[in-house]
């Protein structure tokens, strides 16, 4: 960023910035609210099973409980370039 | 028979205690019989903020325990004679508040008032529990603020969960009310606005209460800010009440004020 650029300040508020991670973090909150208690010690293990193999970060693996007309059960997982 | 509103917001220090008595008081104002409880037990402040901290004889758990019966534990407010307050306790701890006890104390008032409000302590654990198990309807409290508005959230979780008539399979009743919003730093884009919150949230608004200092003026003195109609809190409070009642009412102060050259030049 050029000396003019920082002057310019023409960066958005940080208000769009709260609205984004709040939009992400109380959807992601919402999900977690209606799935079993299990969950999240299941996601820990899994996380762990997966490092063994390649290293991911927490945030790059997800488990997803969808309860339908079968309940499904699905693990994203985001690998390193 | 009466409607049992919660004032909640999960996150502290919003502004549950300075609604509580507005609304309170402007229910009052509009003709209904309304009692104002203090469910914040051990952190007792609806009293000073409505004027009465000094006439405090007995609170919500001597009643409970049996210690007093409610007719002499409530306080009859000296400007509206159909408005009551009934006060927390100061020294009991939480665990004094009994699931079985406040239903008593609240099936007693039903029979006698319009409006029960219930003015909820911080957090979303036992104390903010008992406060909301029993409403109807539930006004939730939030800043234009980042964890202000996840607290509200996660305090919709526990009304959509874990309240009576959750429990009953139906539901209690949500409104929006977002307080010390500052149009002038919404309008540097520093400050959520209220299209913002609303969407993230998906709770229908009930009135946007602008940040005035009007507001820190009425708690020193123990008048609800309602009750100061040259205020924009006081006003703003005024048009909730009316939308709560059903009315359709416009909103205001939503946009900064204009500033003149002399204001921009000397601040004002
Ligand atoms: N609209 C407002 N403008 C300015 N100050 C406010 C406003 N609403 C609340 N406050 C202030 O915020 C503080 C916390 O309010 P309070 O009602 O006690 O919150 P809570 O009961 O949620 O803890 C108080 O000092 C109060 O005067
Ligand atoms: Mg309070």
């Amino acid at each position: 960023m050029g000396i003019i650029d920082y002057f310019r300040n023409e960066k958005p508020g940080s208000a769009s910035v709260a609205r984004d991670r709040l939009k992400l973090i109380v959807a992601h909150e919402r999900k977690s609210r209606n799935q079993p208690d299990y969950l999240p010690q299941m996601q820990r293990e899994l996380v762990e099973v997966i490092r063994k193999y390649v290293s991911v970060d927490v945030d790059q693996v997800q488990v997803d409980l969808q309860d339908g007309d079968v309940s499904v059960l699905e693990l994203t997982v985001t690998l390193p370039e | 028979m009466a409607k049992i509103v919660v004032v909640t917001s999960g996150k502290g220090g919003v502004g549950k205690t300075t609604s509580s008595a507005a609304i309170g008081t402007g229910l009052a104002m509009k003709g209904f019989k309304t009692v104002l409880i203090d469910f914040d037990v051990g952190l007792r402040n609806l009293d000073l903020i409505m004027g009465c901290e000094r006439r405090v004889v007995y609170d919500f758990i001597n009643v409970i325990n049996g210690e007093a019966n409610l007719k002499q534990a409530l306080i009859k407010d000296k400007r509206f004679d159909n408005l009551y307050i009934l006060p927390a306790s100061q020294t009991r701890d939480k665990d004094a508040l009994t699931q079985e006890g406040v239903q008593k104390v609240l099936d007693e008032l039903k029979q006698d008032f319009d409006y029960i409000l219930c003015d909820s302590p911080a957090g979303i654990e036992q104390g903010a529990q008992m406060a909301l198990y029993y409403a109807d309807e539930a006004i939730v409290v939030t800043n234009p603020e980042i964890a202000s508005v996840r607290d509200s959230d996660r305090i919709l979780g526990v009304l959509q969960s874990k309240s009576l008539k959750a429990e009953q399979g139906e539901s209690v009743k949500e409104h929006l009310l977002l307080t010390r919003y500052n149009p002038e730093r919404v309008e540097n884009g520093d400050m959520l606005t209220v299209e913002d919150v609303e969407e993230i949230l998906a709770v229908p608004l009930l009135g946007v209460i602008p940040e005035s200092e009007s507001v820190l003026n009425a708690s020193n003195r123990g008048i609800p800010v309602v009750m100061d109609e040259d205020s924009t809190a006081g006003m703003a409070y005024m048009d909730a009440i009316e939308r709560f009642l059903g009315e359709k009412v416009e909103y205001r102060f939503l946009e900064a004020e204009k500033k003149g050259f002399f204001k921009r030049v000397f601040g004002g």
